[in-house]
């Protein structure tokens, strides 16, 4: 490698459950053939957290055992690990894997500093373009991200018909 | 004194030192208060005796879950989810509900807690849809639906076997209550999980090889016995036997087929337990009757008007997550008990809906767990709170509503 080489650059895929065959598709279609592709997977930690503290509540019956947050946890990570490998099969080349714990969209961000692009699906309202059909967390990555940001679609975009008129029009009847 | 030895039986079943069983306080602190006279002996006694069939009836139910587990009703369950709901996560949000409401009116919200959540999981993840509010539904309707039977959640056993009401009349008074519960936190859930629900998920189609099938046997057991609560009660015999008879013939099965050990059944019968709920109730019983009895009952309405009924509920709701439930339905229930059973209906749903504000069922738990994990990133608690907020007002004030409404047609 010499000086002038310009470094591999860097594509993040966030693999979320229901929309990551839309971003390694996307990624199949767009990343550079050199670049060097990250699939991140996030397990959100509310969840063994939220069956676990239900258990805490059962006062007096926490037998050995019993306890189903540990148990969550474990199917969670052996899920994470099978979305990935799916994601690694489909995209057919070289990758590397993350995955990451924690509130998704704030693991999402942190992991994509120094990424050169970031390919995410969209979720919320998948039936009509804007406004406010963006799912919290996902508004929150594209807010928020520390890098270019390529939002996709995971079926077909909707018409743009679907675009509500701007406020300004008189309501009703259109000529 | 006796205040003093609640605290620390409370604290010690919060803490959990060495995760040695909550009875291991429970069981001196009550000999200590009887033995100093906080509590008469014959009270002490009395209070014991009266909760022996509760507790035998608890027992039998957890071992009835259990042996339902074992049969596989909780993973048949899961196969139906995932068939049912066509690869549309909504679907299977309502799917969910029918399962989580109906699994913790039947063999109570500690099957649903221990036993299903991580099925609901499981289903969830094999679909590919997005498991948060699947998991949300099964956490809080295994308290807000735990309002329909006696069986389904200890607060009902124990306000049951002070209510003097019959189990069909419990059920009848309790149905339109448990289904406006459950309507909220579908609306609710529906609402605050959109964006989740609305990616779409992998569809299931028939009936892949392996798959396990519906456990016949066990439902028709557990069917039968769900009939025989009603009429052993309704013919002035404890619904207990029922119970224990429905256990009964699951463990002979078990133990032919040599699926199960009598040590494991008796493990799960989880006889520290019943000793700790005991002792805990002789414990309540010396502090309500020195003290705590008078200060509480001023702020507890008489009457049965929808105003007293919301007020009861709302004091109820706001004790069980301070000290959770089971210690706050135990202070309250002799005190509701003399206003009537639409009194002690109303101590439940707020005993019951209530711990969905605090996820781990109160603040004394969740501030200890805040404690403990002070020196590691715990996760967010904005999202439990938000939903329980959005969930427990609404759900309480409609289900005393419904609970007013009920007394009205067909009466306390």
């Amino acid at each position: 490698m010499t000086d002038d080489d310009p470094p591999a650059r860097l594509v993040l895929l966030w693999i979320a459950e229901g929309t990551w065959r839309a971003c390694v598709d996307a990624a199949l279609r767009l990343a550079p053939a050199d670049a060097s592709i990250t699939l991140l997977h996030v397990t959100p930690a509310e969840l063994p957290e939220a069956a676990h503290g239900a258990y805490l509540g059962l006062l007096g019956r926490r037998g050995p055992g019993r306890d189903p947050g540990p148990r969550v946890a474990e199917l969670a990570a052996a899920s994470a690990g099978e979305l990935l490998d799916a994601a690694a099969r489909r995209l057919g080349r070289p990758a590397a894997r993350a995955e990451r714990h924690g509130q998704p969209e704030r693991e999402v961000v942190s992991a994509a500093a120094g990424a050169d692009l970031l390919i995410m699906a969209r979720d919320g309202d998948l039936s009509r373009l804007g406004p406010k059909s963006l799912g919290k967390a996902t508004r929150f990555v594209v807010d928020h991200a520390p890098c270019p940001v390529l939002l996709v679609w995971p079926g077909p975009a909707p018409a743009v018909a679907t675009i509500p008129p701007p406020p300004r029009d008189p309501p009703g009847h259109r000529p | 004194m006796s205040a003093a030895a609640l605290a620390g039986v409370l604290a010690w079943a919060v803490i959990r030192p060495r995760d040695w069983p909550e009875a291991v306080a429970a069981v001196p602190a009550a000999i200590l208060v009887t033995a100093t006279g906080a509590i008469p002996v014959h009270a002490a006694v009395a209070e014991a005796r009266r909760l022996g069939p509760v507790i035998g009836f608890l027992a039998a139910v957890l071992v009835l879950a259990q042996l339902c587990a074992d049969e596989g009703l909780f993973r048949a369950c899961g196969a139906w989810l995932a068939r049912g709901s066509a690869g549309r996560p909504g679907r299977l949000l309502a799917l969910v509900f029918v399962v989580a409401a109906v699994t913790t009116a039947v063999l109570s919200l500690d099957a649903t807690v221990v036993l299903l959540t991580p099925v609901v999981f499981a289903t969830a993840a094999r679909l590919e849809a997005r498991a948060r509010p699947h998991v949300y539904a099964c956490t809080h309707l295994a308290n807000s639906a735990s309002l329909l039977l006696p069986v389904s959640n200890l607060t009902n056993l124990l306000a049951f076997a002070a209510s003097g009401l019959a189990f069909g009349r419990f059920a009848a008074l309790m149905a339109l209550p448990w289904l406006a519960a459950i309507a909220v936190e579908y609306l609710v859930l529906r609402l605050f999980f959109a964006a989740d629900l609305a990616v779409g998920a992998r569809p299931v189609q028939a009936r892949s090889e392996g798959e396990p099938g519906v456990p016949v046997f066990a439902v028709a057991v557990v069917a039968v016995t769900l009939a025989g609560f009603a009429v052993t009660s309704a013919a002035g015999v404890s619904p207990a036997w029922a119970a224990l008879a429905g256990a009964a013939v699951l463990a002979a099965r078990a133990l032919a087929r040599r699926r199960a050990t009598v040590v494991q059944l008796a493990r799960s019968a989880d006889v520290p337990f019943l000793a700790f709920v005991v002792s805990l109730a002789i414990v309540v019983a010396a502090v309500t009757g020195n003290g705590l009895g008078q200060v509480l009952r001023p702020l507890l309405p008489a009457g049965t008007s929808l105003p007293a009924l919301l007020a009861i509920a709302g004091l109820a709701a706001a004790l069980a997550n301070l000290i959770n439930n089971l210690p706050a339905v135990l202070v309250l229930l002799p005190l509701a008990a003399p206003a009537g059973a639409g009194a002690v209906l109303a101590v439940l749903l707020g005993v019951n809906i209530g711990p969905n504000l605090t996820y781990t069922g109160s603040l004394a738990t969740l501030l200890w767990r805040r404690v403990v994990r002070q020196h590691g990133p715990g996760p967010s608690l904005a999202e439990f709170t938000r939903l329980g907020l959005l969930t427990v007002p609404a759900g309480l004030a409609l289900a005393v509503l419904a609970l007013w409404a009920a007394l009205h047609a067909i009466g306390g």
